[in-house]
């Protein structure tokens, strides 16, 4: 629980940190890792951090004065390219495995305001993912391009796009990162993919979701152990 | 010392084990495809990764070559989400760097580096879950890793925690029990010969009580070397089938 923003604050808000660790490759070793984690980060900050992902007015208590912050952290252990979009996956299943417990606020003697979190574990409220977008990264391969690039392919491509879309289709944030050139007709084309792709990524996901939701307590917790 | 009683009575802990009973120790080897070795280690609540890549050529300071041998590089991290209040840097800090040495300490005594000479070896270990016994897990999952990896070691290399409380040695050390404020000893051993890898305790003990505590970390750090043991033997066999032999 935290002090919301002052210039929104009736709100809450999410901080990323996403950890490149050393398991993923020996450079990322020491503080190697730190700029790659750092670039992720912001981008994550600017396609998750806004009110029409989260509602982030769910994530306010008392205006002004305490609201929910929400850390959200990336653990790398693997990389074989396409990082944004396997991040998004991952924080879309997080926010929506996430359970706040519901506050209850109590002024006590002085004036002052107590905040009582309740001791039921059932008793949490739930985020809405329905808008929370997933990333769908094109990479330019020649005159082509391709989603979802291995690591091989990436070393193929001279530039990327990276594009955030809702379940609805609707293209939230969008960036170019690489050191080659597109031309705008292959940024459209390039869109006009990604959407398709990204709004296919959804319903799967939720069903997915939803699927594991219900099976409650007897799901298997297979981690890395299965 | 009021509060939780560390040791009933009836001789049952918080978490209702005896005192020298050990955590339930579950491994599998082999996760990560990129990297030469890895394993994932569980004791109790505790979740280590343990990663290797090596021997391969010295990377940055190449002054720092040993002519005769290997150079074994280790370091150690915690997620932030490791324990129950999420910690802000992940490694780098002081701990992280002191145990990252006592890893290579270890580690230094178990691998036969002469075979690799002007090389490097590099050791990762990452708790995903911490709760207490953080340096016997890393070392236990290093362990398999190193294996995993075909690098050839002198013996297993198993570590311990155990703590003294009533006159009793308590064998593998919870987080509620290591900060109860109860002396605690971490040992690695090789155990074959006995040796002792490292040891280390950094609280008031009475001189008496140390050579129980001792004795009760090798036994239990024997008991930890079987289960290794098992782990890789099951491995191996698994791998043996998939390739056909």
């Amino acid at each position: 629980i935290g002090k919301p923003r002052p210039m929104v604050p009736n709100e809450g808000y999410l901080e990323f940190f996403v950890d490149c660790s050393a398991n993923a490759t020996p450079e990322f070793e020491g503080r190697g890792g730190e700029e790659l984690g750092t670039e992720l980060s912001n981008t994550l900050y600017k396609v998750f951090n806004n009110k029409h992902s989260v509602e982030l007015k769910d994530l306010c208590i008392c205006v002004g004065e305490h609201c929910w912050v929400l850390y959200v952290d990336v653990l790398l252990l693997q990389c074989d390219g396409n990082l944004y979009d396997a991040i998004s996956i991952a924080i879309k299943a997080a926010l929506f495995n996430t359970k706040i417990p519901k506050v209850h606020i109590s002024s006590d003697d002085e004036g002052g305001r107590e905040i009582e979190l309740s001791d039921d574990p059932y008793d949490c409220m739930r985020l809405n993912v329905e808008n929370v977008p997933c990333i769908v990264t094109l990479c330019k391969v020649g005159h082509r391009h391709v989603v979802d690039a291995t690591l091989q392919e990436k070393a193929c491509s001279v530039a990327s796009l990276i594009i955030s879309v809702t379940h609805k289709g609707t293209v939230t944030c969008m960036r170019k990162v690489g050191g080659g050139s597109l031309d705008p007709e292959s940024i459209f084309e390039m869109i006009e993919v990604g959407k398709r792709v990204g709004k296919a990524l959804h319903a799967p996901l939720m069903n997915l979701l939803q699927q594991e939701e219900s099976l409650g307590k007897k799901r298997q917790k297979v981690g890395f152990l299965g | 010392m009021a509060g939780l009683e560390l040791l009933s009575d009836q001789g049952y802990r918080l978490d209702g084990r005896k005192a020298t009973e050990l955590r339930k120790l579950q491994a599998r080897m082999g996760v990560f495809s990129q990297a030469d070795g890895s394993a994932y280690l569980e004791q109790g609540n505790t979740k280590a990764l343990a990663v290797v890549y090596g021997p391969h050529e010295m990377r940055g300071s190449r002054s720092r070559t040993l002519h005769d041998r290997a150079v074994i590089n280790c370091q150690y991290s915690m997620a932030t989400f490791s324990t129950a209040e999420r910690k802000r840097r992940p490694h780098g800090d002081r701990k992280s760097t002191e145990m990252s040495l006592h890893l290579k300490q270890t580690f230094e005594a178990a691998v036969m580096t002469q075979l690799y000479p002007r090389s490097q070896i590099d050791i990762y270990v990452k708790i995903l879950q911490s709760d207490g016994g953080n340096y016997s897990v890393c070392v236990n999952a290093a362990t398999l890793a190193v294996i995993d990896a075909g690098i050839p070691m002198r013996d297993y290399v198993c570590a311990c925690t155990v703590g003294f409380v009533d006159e009793t040695p308590l064998a593998d050390l919870c987080y509620a029990e290591e900060s109860g404020g109860i002396s605690s000893l971490a040992l690695a051993l090789l155990p074959r010969g006995g040796q002792i890898a490292l040891l280390q305790m950094d609280a008031r003990l009475h001189q008496d009580h140390l050579e129980t505590l001792i004795e009760a970390a090798m036994t239990a750090c024997k008991g930890v070397s079987k289960v290794l043991d098992e782990v890789v033997r099951q491995h191996l066999q698994e791998a043996s089938v998939l390739t056909g032999e």
